[in-house]
């Protein structure tokens, strides 16, 4: 029995359900924070020695709550605070949702992802109080130093206690538009992981691992909402490449050349299961569409296999459901497949909008290599490597540039 | 129950000739009107322009006074409410309603302590 793993995986999946307990109970983010740190602590130190209770979520809320009361009781001037100032809104006698770990949870996430907060806050906080991730950690995923990250979660949390950020669900009307907030977040931390936006190495296995857990988590309490499913789908079909998207020298494989047999099945399986279980509910969104674009890639045996004409007509609904430059420029890909490069160039060469965002220029430099325009092609791929603080993704975009320089076919 | 100041943020210069602005405040009487059936409504109240404004500061027990607003700015507070409020999200729904009725105008909320 690995008794460490038992802490660790409960830390993984009831970190942030038992801060959500505990914030309900006491009103207070930082106090359920500690309170939760210390009951982990506690584990660390007794189940190795009598065993993992049979319940751990249950045992670390119970223990986290005991001390929240000790640290309420010893700190007395805290518990003014707590009693009074520091109270988190909370609205008396709503009904509950779900059951009771669940529904707190879900105001958890809400209260995380508030519009109100800024983005970035809203990321942070996120990975922080439902992922349970240090600040140093969140810090270095996003590249900013640890006390610039710690006065963005402090004041996040400032906010929330001082301007009344509420602590609940949305109701009726409001769910739909919160959830595009809170399911944009989640991909946020899912891309950086991805494609990590600096650094050296190509991707962040910790934040697309977080990300892909708090969309399980999310759909688990609100199985009704298409959209979550669908971004749980798009998740895991692309997570499915990471094994073949890396080269043996960290670089990066693009689609068209990655080796699909190393591609993960079991997460194919899932993706397309729960984008099945999407169609069947038919209120489309833009994760379920990217969703089905990336599982008509999962169905190619060969890169040649690919259904290009329908990833096109995925790619019209998209651009239906929600305009936008980035949209037009992943079409202008499936455009240059069905019609052509020069047709796709056309597009591409609109998108002044993108001027500074780097896969426009790459995109555009394939398209140029593939009609001929060699010296314009490597001047748009070191444009995009410019652009770019992705190292890996820089040495992928100067080898190409290279390759047209010396001649060598694309 | 909380409060909010709930401020209007215009650029400076004339404002919009009657024609324009009289059916604004209308609207936006309506909407104080509104506020206070809910309950909601504390204090409102418009502001002269900042040309008319004077700031104070002690000096060793000397008041000393400026003539003008404390920052000049492109934009200036052209009038306040403040309501009540359960949460911030209903202080928002609020402001958004007077942001609708104010367009282009920015209203700034924020928490009385």
């Amino acid at each position: 029995m690995t008794t460490t793993g038992d802490v660790e995986h409960a830390f993984r999946t009831e970190y942030g359900r038992a801060v959500a307990v505990l914030i309900r109970h006491f009103g207070d983010i930082d106090l359920a924070e500690e309170a939760v740190q210390d009951a982990f602590a506690e584990a660390v130190r007794r189940w190795p020695e009598r065993g993992v209770p049979p319940s751990p979520a249950g045992w670390i809320i119970t223990t986290a709550r005991n001390r929240a009361v000790d640290r309420v009781r010893r700190e007395s001037e805290r518990a003014r605070r707590g009693a009074e100032a520091v109270r988190l809104s909370e609205p008396d006698g709503e009904p509950r949702r779900t059951a009771p770990g669940e529904d707190d949870l879900l105001s958890l996430i809400f209260t995380c992802c508030h519009p109100a907060l800024a983005p970035a806050a809203r990321v942070a906080l996120t990975l922080r109080l439902l992922g349970g991730l240090t600040t140093a950690e969140i810090a270095r995923a996003f590249l900013v130093p640890e006390p610039t990250m710690a006065q963005r979660l402090a004041r996040a949390k400032g906010k929330i206690r001082d301007a009344g950020i509420p602590y609940r669900v949305p109701r009726g009307t409001e769910l739909p538009q919160r959830l595009g907030g809170v399911l944009a977040v989640l991909y946020l931390i899912f891309n950086e992981g991805y494609l990590a936006s600096g650094g050296p190495g190509l991707v962040r296995d910790d934040l697309t691992t977080e990300a892909v857990r708090l969309a399980r988590l999310l759909l688990a309490v609100l199985p009704d909402e298409p959209e979550a499913r669908g971004l749980l789908a798009l998740m895991l079909l692309i997570e499915a490449r990471r094994p073949a998207r890396v080269g043996p020298d960290g670089g990066l494989v693009r689609l068209a050349d990655q080796d699909r047999r190393r591609w993960d099945r079991v997460l194919i399986a899932e993706g397309q299961e729960l984008l099945r279980d999407c169609l069947r509910r038919d209120r489309p969104g833009p994760y379920q569409v990217q969703a089905a674009i990336n599982a008509v890639h999962a169905d190619a045996a060969t890169a040649a296999d690919t259904d290009w004409r329908q990833i096109l007509a995925l790619y019209d609904h998209l651009a239906a459901l929600s305009p936008g430059p980035v949209v037009a420029l992943h079409r202008a890909v499936a455009v240059a497949e069905v019609h052509g490069p020069a047709a796709a160039l056309a597009i591409v060469d609109a998108l002044d909008a993108l001027d500074r965002h780097h896969p426009r220029h790459a995109v555009r430099a394939d398209l140029l290599a593939r009609l001929g325009r060699r010296s314009e092609a490597a001047a748009a791929y070191e444009r995009a490597a410019e652009l770019t603080a992705n190292g890996a993704e820089q040495r992928f975009l100067r080898a190409r540039r290279d390759q047209l320089r010396k001649g060598i076919p694309a | 129950m909380r409060q909010y100041l709930l401020s209007i943020y215009q650029p400076d210069g004339d404002p919009p000739p009657p024609e324009v602005l009289d059916p604004i405040m209308a609207e936006l009487g309506r909407l104080n009107e509104e506020m206070r059936a809910a309950g909601a409504w504390v204090f409102a109240a418009g502001l002269h322009p900042p040309s008319t404004a004077t700031v104070v500061r002690d000096s060793g027990g000397e008041t000393l006074l400026t003539d003008g607003p404390f920052t000049e700015g492109k934009e200036h507070l052209g009038g306040f409410t403040v309501i009540k409020a359960p949460d911030l999200d209903a202080a928002l729904s609020w402001a958004g309603r007077m942001a609708r009725v104010l367009a282009p105008l920015a209203v700034e909320v924020r928490p009385v302590t």
